[in-house]
Formats: structure tokens, sequence, C-alpha cells
């Protein structure tokens, strides 16, 4: 039977999640394809969660154990995924699209002459079993209908947070294999790791953004989260800058909100940005710009200076009385 | 002392200036201003700050078409000491596979390269695919999300600073490399005056067609590609209720607290 495969990121023994989206949604196109899905697991010391990985849509799981593959690392994963690849010819290999898994879609899709299709936001299989995905493109205003040509494997990464990750209590034969190669680091080593609490805001029920209309000073966006009872998010130069992690960094190359409420402070509503807040309830803006683009992304745009107008909010919400 | 620094560089419509046509389907970006891809520029300035530190020669390589020239003088006004444009009709339609066959194959003929750059995706395409592509191509190790190269070693070794979810780890990379750069991680410096005007009009620039690459047009453009466009769509956003709301900063905060009291 023809294999999709999926490609399962960890860290230090923790799953990526959006890999078990493409899992989930693996295993629906396989049902109606009749394929096979395997998922790929690489790491040290994680056949229990191998295991559970393919109860999100697997009828195999492949694990490779090594110290050496503890962590991502684009000499030693390309190397695996290739020797895996040629051993056992899937039809399809599957990856979120997160830093790493396009790091090594990149690197296998030229490995393998293969077409690969980026960041889909759907996916599915033509009638001559042609990959066949919905590429956004331009900040994410434009989507493209892209098919793999010629290809085998064909490629695609997905966009995290665009499928379900689903329990569909698959029961996976584990296998457990061995490349025949020497898995040793030798023009790439990990010096050191930096780790903050990742902060995931892409399912926060309520999110209040920082654009780079409040200068950076984020004390008075936070007091006003609180109030709400609201996580932060910031446009990407506020995390170029370095005052937000990156993590909590919205659009194109951040997250995608999915939150209830919006609440929008000083962001001029750039393309890149604003395919990061289609998916909201209710977008309440803050600009002192009424023309500034957001004004057609928002249900409300409040016109005035976030400084003025903030901390009588502020006062507001604490019960307190202004002017 | 470091050889030659790379940048691959590429020159993109402003997404926001980018409208689509319904009826043809078709994206028009004529009335898009172009610019530097924004990530190209932050590997331009890194390149530019590598070689004030270990010396070598920053050169920069472009595949697209002859209207690019401006782009490139603007990069050489910047500080870069070289520049080269790979032109052809048969490069239309590339996909990233014979983007990343072409510009690899310029990268191996300009040769003795020790560090190249790109920006981590182009804000068009934005696939951050034709990195790590061109570093398959040409055998040498990749990094991507890169926001700092340092303490580039005499035997061969440079430190790595590597985005990764939830921080950053370092890396130490062997040379040559190819390396993608974060979007923002630095500011791009402006043109020094007098060299603009020197790169506008005495700057000899280089083009390359694919004959000079030794490529055919088999392998490139639309029938080298791997992938093809069947479709073309609009994404539309929600309609929202654009209600704008006006007025003294005390009323503002009031309709705000209004319209955020069902959420307290
Ligand atoms: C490849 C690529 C990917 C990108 N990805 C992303 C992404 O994922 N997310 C993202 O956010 N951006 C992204 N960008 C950047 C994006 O194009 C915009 O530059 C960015 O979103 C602008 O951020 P901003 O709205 O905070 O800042 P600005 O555009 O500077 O807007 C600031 C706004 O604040 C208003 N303002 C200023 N002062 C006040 C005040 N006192 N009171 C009220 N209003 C005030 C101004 O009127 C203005 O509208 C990307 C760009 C590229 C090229
Ligand atoms: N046509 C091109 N010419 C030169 N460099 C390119 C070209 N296309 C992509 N690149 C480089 O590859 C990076 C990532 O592009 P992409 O993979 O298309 O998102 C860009 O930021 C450029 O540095």
């Amino acid at each position: 039977m023809e294999e999709i495969w999926v490609f399962i990121e960890q860290d230090d023994g923790v799953i990526e999640e959006s890999s078990l989206e493409v899992l989930s949604k693996a295993w629906e196109l396989a049902d109606k394809g009749g394929y096979g899905v395997s998922a790929i697991l690489m790491g040290s010391g994680l056949a229990d969660k191998a295991r559970d990985v393919g109860r999100y849509g697997a009828h195999k799981v492949y694990y490779i154990d090594d110290a050496n593959l503890r962590s991502y690392s684009s000499e030693l994963y390309p190397m695996v995924m290739e020797w895996l690849i040629k051993k056992y010819d899937p039809n399809t290999v599957l990856f979120s699209a997160t830093r790493n898994g396009r790091d090594l879609a990149g690197r296998i899709a030229v490995k393998f002459k293969s077409g690969l299709l980026a960041h889909v936001i759907e996916l599915g299989f033509d009638e001559n079993g042609d990959l066949v995905g919905k590429v956004p493109g331009f900040g994410g205003n434009i989507a493209a209908v892209v098919k793999c040509v010629d290809s085998r494997p064909q490629l695609a990464t997905v966009t995290p947070g665009v499928f379900e990750a689903k329990d569909v209590g698959a029961e996976a034969e584990l296998k457990v294999v061995t490349p025949d190669m020497e898995l040793k680091p030798r023009n790439i080593r990990i010096v050191s790791k930096e780790r903050g609490e990742y902060l995931d805001i892409s399912k926060s029920e309520r999110v209040v953004v920082a654009g780079m209309g409040t200068g950076g000073k984020l004390d008075m966006v936070r007091e006003l989260a609180k109030l709400l009872n609201a996580d932060i998010g910031v446009t990407r130069p506020l995390a170029d800058i370095g005052v937000a992690p990156r993590d909590i960094q919205i659009g194109s190359t951040g997250v995608t909100l999915k939150s209830k409420l919006a609440f929008i402070l000083g962001a001029s509503g750039a393309p890149h940005f604003t395919s990061g807040i289609k998916d909201c309830g209710v977008v309440i803006t803050v600009n002192k710009d009424p023309e500034a683009p957001i004004k057609d992304y928002s249900d409300y745009l409040v016109v005035g200076d976030i400084f003025e107008v903030i901390p009588r909010l502020i006062k507001l919400l604490r019960g307190e009385e202004i002017a | 002392m470091l050889r030659n620094i790379i940048v691959a560089m590429k020159v993109v419509p402003k997404p926001e200036e980018v409208s689509f046509n319904p009826e043809t389907k078709t994206v028009d970006r004529s009335k898009a201003r172009n610019e530097i891809n924004p990530a190209d520029k932050n590997a331009l300035e890194l390149a530019l700050r590598l070689k004030e530190k270990y010396g070598g020669k920053v050169i920069v390589v472009s595949m697209g078409p002859p209207i690019w020239d401006k782009y490139l003088r603007l990069a050489v006004a910047m500080g870069a000491d070289d520049a080269i444009l790979i032109s052809d009709r048969a490069l239309a339609g590339s996909d990233t596979f014979p983007t990343t066959l072409t510009l690899a194959t310029a990268i191996k003929k300009i040769g003795d390269y020790d560090i190249i750059l790109c920006g981590e995706e182009s804000s068009d395409g934005g696939t951050g695919q034709v990195p790590p592509g061109i570093g398959e191509w040409l055998g040498i190790p990749h990094v991507t999300f890169v926001s700092d190269i340092f303490e580039v070693s005499d035997d061969g070794w440079a430190k790595v600073k590597r985005t990764i979810k939830g921080g950053h780890e370092i890396l130490e990379v062997k040379l040559p490399f190819i390396a993608a750069v974060e979007l923002g991680c630095n500011t791009p410096r402006f043109p020094d005056f007098r060299r603009k005007r020197w790169a506008d009009r005495e700057f000899q620039l280089t083009v390359w067609n694919i004959a000079d690459l030794g490529l055919n047009p088999e392998e490139v453009g639309l029938k080298g590609s791997k992938t093809i466009v069947v479709d073309l769509e609009e994404v539309r956003p929600p309609e929202r209720r654009r209600e704008i709301l006006t007025g003294e900063p005390d009323d503002l905060a009031k309709k705000l607290y209004e319209l955020l009291k069902e959420y307290l």
C-alpha cells in the first residue's frame, strides 16, 4: 500500500502539537484515497511517546532512537529522513510548517527532486494521485492552488492551526528502526539553548495585541490584559526589537489567533499581520489614524491616542471614576 | 580573514500594494512598488558587518528580470562589493526547485565562498525553502532563522544564533555554510550618498544568462519546476462591522468599556 508519511517533530521529548494536526489530516486523506499512514519520529528514549503519537492517525510509527536526535539538527535529521525515504519509498511526506519542519522539508525537496507545497491551508490529492494544496501568498491575501508534478515523494508543509489534532484511537504498529550510518554531528554542533516558558496564545479566548503605536511600552498593555483576563500578543516589529518573545507574535510569520476577542492597540493593519486575526470573533482596535488599513479589519475602530484612552479605560475597568 | 560572503537577494512587490483581479484571476502587481525583500536587507546588513569584522568580499546575487538592476545597485550603494544578476527568459515560472538549482550554480561559479546568506523568507512567496535547497545543491550545512553570526574562528567555525520555539539556540557551524537570516534581526544601513551616486552611474553590474551557468532551458523555469499553479484565488477577510468611534478620550474610554463589559 502506498504511504503518506508525517514527520512528527519533538524537542527534548516534547511533541510538537501541530505535527499531530497534520497526522490527523493525513489519516482523513488516507481513508479517502486508500493510503497507509506512517508517523516518523526521531528522538531519544521516546518509545512510549511514539506509541501515543499513533493514536492521532497512523497505521505505523517509525521511531529512530539516538541521543544525537534529541533536538532538531539540520545536519542529522535530513540524513535520517533521506535514509528512511530511500528504504521505504513513501508516496507523500508531510511536515508541519514550523521553523524546523520548513527547514527539513526544504532540504529533502532538493535531495529527491520533489515538488514541495509550502505552508498549505488546504490539502488533498487529485484524481491522478498528485498532491494538491492551497498556498497563501502576499501576506495571506491571495492563495494559489498548487500541485506537485512528477514527484516521489511528494512533499508539503502545513500551516499550524488549520487542521485539528484528533485522537482517533488508531492502533499503530511501532517500528523501531536503526539507520545504518553514524549519526555524529560533524558540521553543526549545539552549544547551548536558552528557552523561556513557551507561551501558546493560538487558543486564547481573549488577546490584547500591542503594535508599534504602543512604542513598545508594554506595562500598560499588561495591566489592561490582566483586567480583561486576556493574553498578550504583539505585531512583528515589537518582537524584532526584542520587547516581547517571538512566540506571541501574530501574523503570517507568527500565530494565527482564534480568540473571541482581539483588542488591538496601535497596529496599522499590514497584510502580514491581518492574516493572523481573520479567525477572531470581535476585533476592536485603537489607532490615532482613522485611515489606517486596520479599519477594514475592525468591528470597532476607536480613533484616539492609546496613551490618552487606555489609562482611562484601565481606571474604568478597575471601577474607578473618570471625568 | 573570510573569503567571499554571498548574499542571495530578491526583489518583491510591497504586499499591501498587490491586488487580486477576480475576473481574470490574476495577481495585479502593476500598482505595487517594488522593494528589496525585507529579510534580504537584514541578510545584507549582517554580511556587511561580518565583512567589517572578518574581512572578505560581499557579493550579491539575484535571479530575476533586468528591472531588478536598480535594486542591485542599491545593495552596492549600501556597501556590497559586487552584484550579479541572473536573468534569462527561460527562468520565467521557476518554482523553488529550479530557483535553488540556478542560484547554487551561480554561487559555485562565483566560488571561494565561506558564508552564504539569504533572507528567512520572501514576502511574496514566503516559502523559506530556498536556503536549505541551495545548501543541499552545494552539499554544505544550512541553518535557518538565524539572528546573528559571531566568533568566526581561524579554524573555520562560526557561532550562529538561531531562533527556536520559546527562545534561541547557539550553534557552532563549519564553514562554508548557508544561513537564512531572520527578518528584523538588525537595522539595515542607509546607503552613503556618494557611494549611491557611484553605484547608480559607474558600477558595472554583471549579468549572467543560463548558458553562462551551463544550464539548459529544460531544467529551469516552468519546465524544470516540480509544482504548478492550477488556480489563484483571493482570501477574503471576514466582513467586519467597521464602526468608527470618535470623541474625547473620556468618551472613548467609556465606549470601549461598554464594548468590553461583556467580557469581564
Ligand atoms: C515576510 C514578512 C513577514 C511579516 N510577518 C509579519 C507578522 O507575522 N506579523 C506582523 O505583525 N507583521 C509582519 N510583518 C511586518 C508587517 O509588514 C508590518 O510591518 C507590521 O505588521 C507593522 O506593525 P505595526 O502595525 O505594529 O506597526 P506600524 O505599521 O508602524 O503601525 C503603527 C500604528 O500605530 C498607530 N499609532 C502610533 N502611535 C499611536 C498612538 N499613540 N495611539 C494610537 N495609535 C498610534 C499608527 O497610526 C500606526 O497605524 C512581516 C513583513 C514581512 C516582509
Ligand atoms: N530569485 C531569487 N534570487 C535571489 N535570491 C532568492 C531568490 N528567491 C529566493 N531567494 C533567497 O531565498 C530567501 C528565501 O526565499 P523563499 O524560500 O522564496 O521564501 C530569500 O529571502 C532570498 O534570500
